[in-house]
Formats: C-alpha cells, structure tokens, sequence
C-alpha cells in the first residue's frame, strides 16, 4: 500500500488556515433576499391569529410569509424523513416554543430580522407534555394522527395511528427473560437518564435557494445532498432532475444537518418571490432546529453466581420533541444494541419513540448509542461492585466474542470488542497500585466500552473520471464537513490508479453532477463510499487496460494514461470513466421478535477510561486522564482517524459534564454559548487516544467509520470513576458540581435543601 | 440610514468606504470580499470572527465597523500574502489542528498575537490566550502542539 494507510495532510489545509474555505455562510447571489423567522413563544397551541401588518410596514420588507401563503403552493407542505410531519412553516397548531410561524423577506438582514419581531401571533394554548415518561399515557397528544412518510417499510403500520405519543415501538424477545430472571441468583435494576443537549455547529443552519427556468439550486450546508434533492422534488411534484442541490465544505454538523432543515423554507420562499433566498440562522436559532433525545433506560438484569449475565430486560424511552425527524430509526436502529456488548441468552428491549413539546430530536454522533451506553455500562459498573468483581473482569467475563450472536441475531463479525477493553485497560495501567488520595481530593477511575451497527440497508455511488492527461477527479456525493472524507477517498482512488493522494480532485456534491449517497452519516461514508469509490476507481483501471489493448498497446504493461490516451485519440483527448454502487446486504428485524441474522455490514466498538479527582466538599470533578479506544479497522489516514477518536470524545466530555439545554415552562432558557457551556481549551484533560487496528473484511482496504466511537464510553466511565473515588451513583446527564455534591450530602445524612 | 465615511488600513492596504453606524466589523469586511472573520456565536465568546485591530484581536461580531476609522485592520487573508504561509498556519497544518476549519483564521489570527507577545508561551500562557477561541470539532489537543511548533520554528 503506497497512498492507503499514510498520514497525509487534509487536501484542503491551505484554504481552511487562510479562511478561504468555501462555506454557503459565504455565498450571496445578485438579486438575493434575507429571510428571518418569526418563532413559536409557546410550547403548545392552535394558531388564532397571524398579524403581520406591523411586519409589513417596516421600510425594506419585501414580503411576510405565512403557512397559509405556503399552502397556496404546495398543498402538503409537511416533510421529514420518517414522517411527513413537520410543516415548512406552522399551519393550524405549534407544537414547541421556537417552532417557525413566519418568514419576512428583505435584502437587508437587519431589516427582516426586526420585522419578524414585530409579527403578533395568538395562540390558544394547550397543555404541553415534556418529559418521555410521561408522553406514553395519551393524556396530552402531540399530533392528533401518526404521518409515516412511506420511506421505511417498518413504519407503514403506524399510519393514521391516533390518540398516541408513540411515533415508533420497536420490541426485541430472544430466549426467556422471565424464566432466567427467576432462576438468576441476583437481579439488579436500575433507571437511567439523558439530558437535551445538542449539536451546535459553529457554522450554524444555513441554506439558499436560487429560482431559474423551471428548476430550483439549492446552495446548503447539508450532510444529505441527494436526500433533500429528493424531498424537495417531491414537495414540489416535480421529478428530481429539476432540483440542484449543492454543498460545499461544512463549519461543522455532526448529525445536525441531515435530512431537510431550512432547504424546504428557502426553497417555498424563493419560488414565492422568484428571486434567490438565503436564511441563516444564529447561535440562538440553532436551540430551536434539532438536539440529541433526552432518555429515560429502565435496564434490568439477572445475574447466576459465577457473575455472568443471564437476562436482561431494556425499557428505553426517546424524548423526540414535537417533530420525529429521524428518531424513529433512532429507536429501532439502535434500540437492538441496547443491552450492550455482551453475550447474554435471554433479552427483552422495548424501545419507544416519543413526541412530546420540545425542540425535535435527531441525530447527534452516535445516533442514540451515547445514551444507551451511559445506562447499559453504568449499570454494568454497578453489578460488578455488587458482585465484589473487578469492573474490567467482569467485563471480560461477560463480553460478546467474535462470531458469537448479538441480542439481533447477528453475528459480531470483525468486531474488537475485547481488543477495545485490552487496549484501555494497558493504557490505565488497570493492574497497577492506584492512589486513591486523601483528605478532601478523593481519586478514582472507571471504564465503559460501547458498540453500534451502520444505518442499513443505504446505498452509494461514486463515479472517477481519468482525463486524457491522466489528472483524475472523483465525483461523491459524500460531504467533508471536518470528518477528512475528500482525503481518505482521494488516497484510495490513488491506490488503485497508482496516483498521489494529492493529485486527485475532489468533485463536492452537486446533484446535476455528482451521483446519489444516502447521506454522511452514522459515520457510513467510509464505509460504503468507500467501497464505491475502491470499486469505480477499479472500474477506471479495468477501462484503461481496454482502451489500451484498443489502441493496440501489449498487455500487461504500465503505460501512463496519458500514453493510452494519445495513442488511442491521437491527441489529448477523451476520458475514461469508471462507475460503481455498493449497497450492503440487510434483513429488516422480524416485526414480532425484532430479530435479524444481518442487521448491519459492520460493527463500530469504542471506549474510554477516565482517572477523576472529586474535591468532597464542592463536588467538583477534574478528569485527570481519558483513554479512548475505538476498532478503526485498517486506517485509511491514521493522523485524520485519531483526531475523530479525540474530537469525539472532547464532544461527549461536554455532553457528560456541562451540556443541558435547560427548560422552564417549555421554554429552552439557556438558548447561547453564554449559558450553555460547551468545552474549552481550559478543559481538556490528559488524553491518549489508540487506534485498535482490526481488518474489517468487508470494508474498503480493511477500513471501518469511526466519526462516531470515541463518543461511547466517556459518560459512563467518568460515573464510574466518581463511584470509585467516593461511592456515589449519578444516574442523571449531565454530572454538575452541584449533581455531585448533592449525592454525596445525601450519603452522608446531610442532604442539601432542594433548589 | 445615515452613511458614515471611514478611513482605514486593511491588510496593509488604505481603504475608505461609507458604512451605516449599526454594521458591525465582520459585515464590513464582507463588503471587501473577505469572509475569513465569520460571525457564529454573535456574543464574542468563541472566537471564529477573531480579526486584529492595531496589533490586538478584538471579536468582529462585537466591534462596531466604524470603530476601525483611522486604524489599522488586519485579517486572516493577509497572512500568506506574499504567497507563503506564516509560520503558524503551517504548524496548525503540521500538526493537523484543525478538522471543518470554522473557527481556524480565529485561532491563527490569536496564536500570531500569543507568539508576537510570548514568543516562548508557556502552557499557562496558551490556555490564557485561546480561551477565547471555541473550537466544536474540539481539535484543541492538535492546537496546543501547533502552538509549541510555532514558537520552536
């Protein structure tokens, strides 16, 4: 291997450190208008009254928008890729404080910004439902009637489902639960919960769409060019090829950013006015766009006398907020690893996707396995000490090896779960003495690994075209938003054509150009695009060795392509084209047992071991040290796969400690980088990040996605540690101070007044 | 609105143009086609919009553009102006520091006023400096080492 496994720079360094990268947060166009929300100020209500007069009168507005005005276009204007339920702009109902009512227009974004303000909507409020527990009694319903979209055929049955809050159940029976529990010598339970966080991209939402003649760009900051093409396409009743969707580089996304956002807004607004419409929304708007589910996990499990686990029964709730997004596959979809990388006979997972009036959750690095992993390897930390077995043995005990079956049915195949553990274990020096401190600074340290399966069935295109000099451009749908994706496919097209890395250019998405991908996410663009780029780049090759027998050249020699070219064309001219699709193979879970032998082409495993210092008396937790290990397959890029592994975990160090959109009354009140605390550079602890190289067989040069797996472990293992340094549980996301110090209060027979 | 005339050096360059009171530094650049300083957060709090007025860095978002009248302005783009990187750019490439690239002429334009004021930062002097500086893709481990790589240069 001469390009694959090199640690090459990103091909895009010199614009990023010269700020000359190109983003759609840069892009104006002749003739554009701003467009500026006027939002929802209450969780729950039926619309009375729109009144835009004051809106209107304001000097520089070219128009306000309505819902009402958006109907007039397009009959159905509802969206998403689970469900069709999510009005472009709110028509009859709101259902969350932030939710937009209408748009003002002008091509001056102050001026459309201080007429949103000035929009008076009336509401009848109705009473709102915010926690996930409490939305499975249909007492408040948030949407009078389910809309599946008809895109997945596991949600066809919930149509027209009324009088519910469950926007999916999935359920999962393997062996007996109830008779293992009863023979189990010990059975423990315990409830877990997760926090509404989210994913704030520095480049917040942002989209514009330009009008021509009969067909309609769209410039975005999306993670799923091919599926808004689609989506918008269908909203308008017009077939695909009128609908252009473009995307350069993204200031970020990380699971925000996919499916439709604002692209059905500007896209309604620009064919309202005919003219170029951009919205891009602020730090503050993004509170209100998309967040990571709020979770409650009721687990239980049975344990026999040799410490390993015989039963488990998972209750998983998903705070979906008002709209489901993509949380319905969140439920399913990670839902079947819920009870954890274990070799266990007996599971029952009952997964349920809940609405409730809160801004709609989606997905955020890990697709819902964060949450899972928080409950599953806390409680799995807590049987351990109730057993009086080491935390890391007992892991070993109980740990799903190769080819054995997942609670799914399918087998862990290429999946180092155990070489996740070892590798962290080496790296906290498990088996050494450890000082526990002293006084008021107590010291611990924990670990927790974590597993995924990719977002399946998807499929993937990529096209390579080699020109008549030889210089090669591949054409991807995949979008490089900070992942490095541009690099790793460039370094694999010039494995197989024998190019450097760095001569190969990268086409971005552009769907008059670029060919479908279901989207960048769930960490499967390695993966599958890789795959598909490994095999047009060989379909390339494959053509050029015809065009040169073509040009009667002798078989079996390396001539440069710019050779095969002339020889064949007489001059510099032509192209060779190589094209390929990968679509993996997929069973759907059975609809009774939820159980399938091939639910995912590959296994993600990540993991993380954390030292913390506890001061007893303020609660305050300092993470000494964090180990985060993750099965990256065979590294495409090593240097791009450890900054994922550590970006990932920095990530998730927010989610555990700080991160909390706090609600009052529906209301998000912390809505700004002020008061939402995300991590600094004053906040990072000691870190080593390993890269556990394990082939992934079926993966493009043995490699594996991992934008995802340093997220896994952080949560529990930092619980873990505070457990281990002064014998407090924290069940609850985030771990404050003041969350601490009030368990440790409380333990002591002294707990601190409520607030 | 009413136009005010202002008077300034930018990127080395004497410039003037009319701007109305309310815009701040960042649109005002974007009128000259720079688009290095970027506004995100609006509060002054993570850094992305980070653009150097006489020498110290200062948030675009929240510095009004007719403050900059008689002073001298310096962004990102004039860093590699002579077709060469600066030495801090090519440390923060080195040590990959950096992933969807947002925030980075921010980082870089405050790792230049770190390194001009302590050309040997200590690792209390680099935290001091950047923690205004936010970074999602969380590259600041590689930020770090590109610092220290920087100043050893």
């Amino acid at each position: 291997m001469k390009q694959v496994g090199r640690d090459i720079p990103r091909l895009e360094v010199r614009a990023k450190v010269t700020g000359r990268t190109e983003y759609v947060h840069n892009l104006r166009l002749p003739g554009m208008l701003y467009g500026k929300v006027a939002r929802s100020t209450v969780p729950h209500g039926r619309i009375r009254s729109i009144d835009t007069r004051a809106a209107k009168a304001v000097a520089g507005v070219f128009r306000v928008v309505t819902g009402e005005d958006i109907r007039k276009l397009i009959a159905e204007p509802y969206y998403g890729p689970a469900f069709h339920d999510q009005p472009i702009l709110a028509l009859d109902k709101v259902h969350h404080v932030g939710e937009p009512v209408a748009a003002v227009l002008a091509s001056d974004p102050h001026v459309a910004e201080r007429a949103a303000q000035l929009i008076e909507v009336e509401y009848d409020e109705l009473p709102a439902v915010y926690d996930e527990v409490a939305a499975m009694q249909p007492d408040i319903v948030v949407h009078d009637m389910l809309k599946p979209a008809g895109t997945f055929a596991d949600l066809k049955h919930l149509k027209g489902r009324k009088g519910t809050n469950v926007a999916l159940d999935y359920h999962l029976r393997r062996g007996d639960v109830d008779t293992a529990m009863a023979r189990a010598s010990r059975v423990v339970e315990h409830t877990f919960k997760t926090q509404q966080c989210l994913h704030l991209p520095f480049e917040p939402f942002v989209s514009v769409a330009e009008p021509g003649d009969g067909t309609l760009t769209i410039h975005t900051s999306s993670q799923t060019p091919s599926f808004v093409r689609t989506e918008i396409a269908r909203l308008f009743g017009w077939p695909e090829n009128r609908v252009r969707v473009k995307v350069p580089y993204l200031g970020g996304g990380f699971g925000a950013k996919v499916y439709v956002k604002l692209e059905a807004l500007v896209a309604a607004l620009s064919m309202l006015v005919r003219r170029p419409v951009k919205i891009a929304l602020t730090m503050e708007e993004q509170f209100y766009m998309i967040t990571k589910h709020p979770t409650t996990f009721r687990i239980k499990s049975g344990v026999d006398k040799d410490g390993k686990v015989v039963a488990r029964a998972c209750e998983v709730f998903w705070n979906g907020g008002a709209y489901a997004d993509i949380g319905p596959r969140v439920t399913q979809k990670s839902g079947f690893t819920a009870p954890g990388p274990y070799d266990i006979d007996n599971i029952s997972i009952d997964s349920y996707s809940l609405y409730t009036n809160r801004t709609p959750a989606g997905a955020l690095r890990g697709f819902g396995i964060p949450q899972l992993v928080w409950a599953y390897e806390s409680h799995t930390d807590l049987i351990a000490r109730e057993l009086g077995i080491d935390p890391v043995e007992f892991r070993r005990k109980n740990i799903l090896r190769e080819g054995r079956p997942q609670a799914s049915g399918t087998a862990m195949k290429d999946a180092a779960i155990a070489e996740v553990l070892d590798a962290i274990a080496a790296r906290m020096s498990w088996s050494a003495p450890f000082d526990r401190g002293s006084g008021t600074i107590r010291r611990g340290r924990g670990v927790a690994i974590g597993f995924k399966a990719s977002i399946s069935p998807t499929t993937s295109v990529a096209i390579v075209n080699v020109s008549a000099d030889g210089s090669t451009t591949l054409y991807t749908s995949t979008v490089d938003m900070g992942q490095g994706s541009d690099t790793a496919f460039a370094q694999m097209v010039a494995e197989v054509l024998d190019l450097d890395s760095e001569d190969v250019r990268i086409v971005h998405p552009d769907t008059d150009v670029t060919p479908y991908d279901m989207g960048t996410l769930g960490s499967r663009s390695l993966f599958h695009m890789g795959n598909a780029v490994r095999l047009a780049a060989e379909d390339a090759r494959t053509k050029l060795r015809a065009l040169a027998a073509e040009a009667g050249l002798p078989e079996n020699t390396n001539y440069p392509p710019a050779k095969i070219f002339k020889k064949r064309y007489g001059m510099q001219a032509g192209n060779v084209i190589g094209t390929a699709s990968f679509v993996p193979t997929y069973k759907s879970p059975d609809a009774q047992t939820g159980l399938s032998d091939n639910v995912t082409p590959f296994w993600m495993i990540g993991g993380s071991g954390v030292e913390v210092e506890i001061d007893t008396e303020t609660g305050h937790v300092c993470v000494t040290k964090l180990v985060n290990a993750a099965d990256c397959g065979k590294p495409i890029n090593p240097g791009v796969a450890r900054t994922q592994l550590s970006g990932a975990a920095i990530m998730q160090l927010g989610f555990t400690l700080s991160e909390d959109m706090r609600l009052d009354g529906g209301q998000v009140t912390n809505v700004s980088l002020a008061d939402y605390k995300i991590p600094g550079i004053r906040d990072i602890p000691p870190m080593q990040n390993v890269l556990v190289e394990a082939e992934q067989h079926s993966g493009p040069f043995g490699a594996k996605g991992l934008g995802e797996s340093g997220t896994f472990g952080v949560s529990p293992a930092i619980a873990n540690a505070i457990h281990d340094a002064v014998g407090v549980r924290i069940t609850s996301l985030p771990i404050t101070a003041e969350a601490v110090l009030r368990a440790l209060r409380a333990q002591a027979g002294q707990p601190l007044e409520d607030e | 609105m009413s136009m005010q005339n202002i008077n300034f050096t930018l990127n080395g360059q004497a410039v003037s143009t009319e701007i109305e009171p309310h815009r701040n530094l960042v649109e005002l650049l974007q009128r000259f086609d720079l688009f290095g300083a970027r506004e995100s957060c609006g509060q002054g709090l993570c850094g992305c919009c980070t653009v150097l007025v006489d020498d110290k860095a200062v948030s675009g978002c929240l510095y009004f553009a007719t403050w900059v009248d008689g002073k001298s302005v310096t962004t990102v783009e004039s860093l590699d102006a002579n077709g060469a990187l600066s030495i801090v750019q090519q440390a923060f490439i080195d040590c990959g520091a950096f992933q969807c690239g947002f925030c980075t002429p921010g980082f870089v334009l405050m790792v230049h006023q770190l390194l001009k004021e302590h050309p040997n930062p200590s690792d209390d002097d680099i935290v001091h400096y950047l923690s205004g500086n936010l970074c999602r893709c969380a590259a600041y481990p590689e930020i770090i080492e590109a610092v220290k790589v920087a100043a050893r240069r």
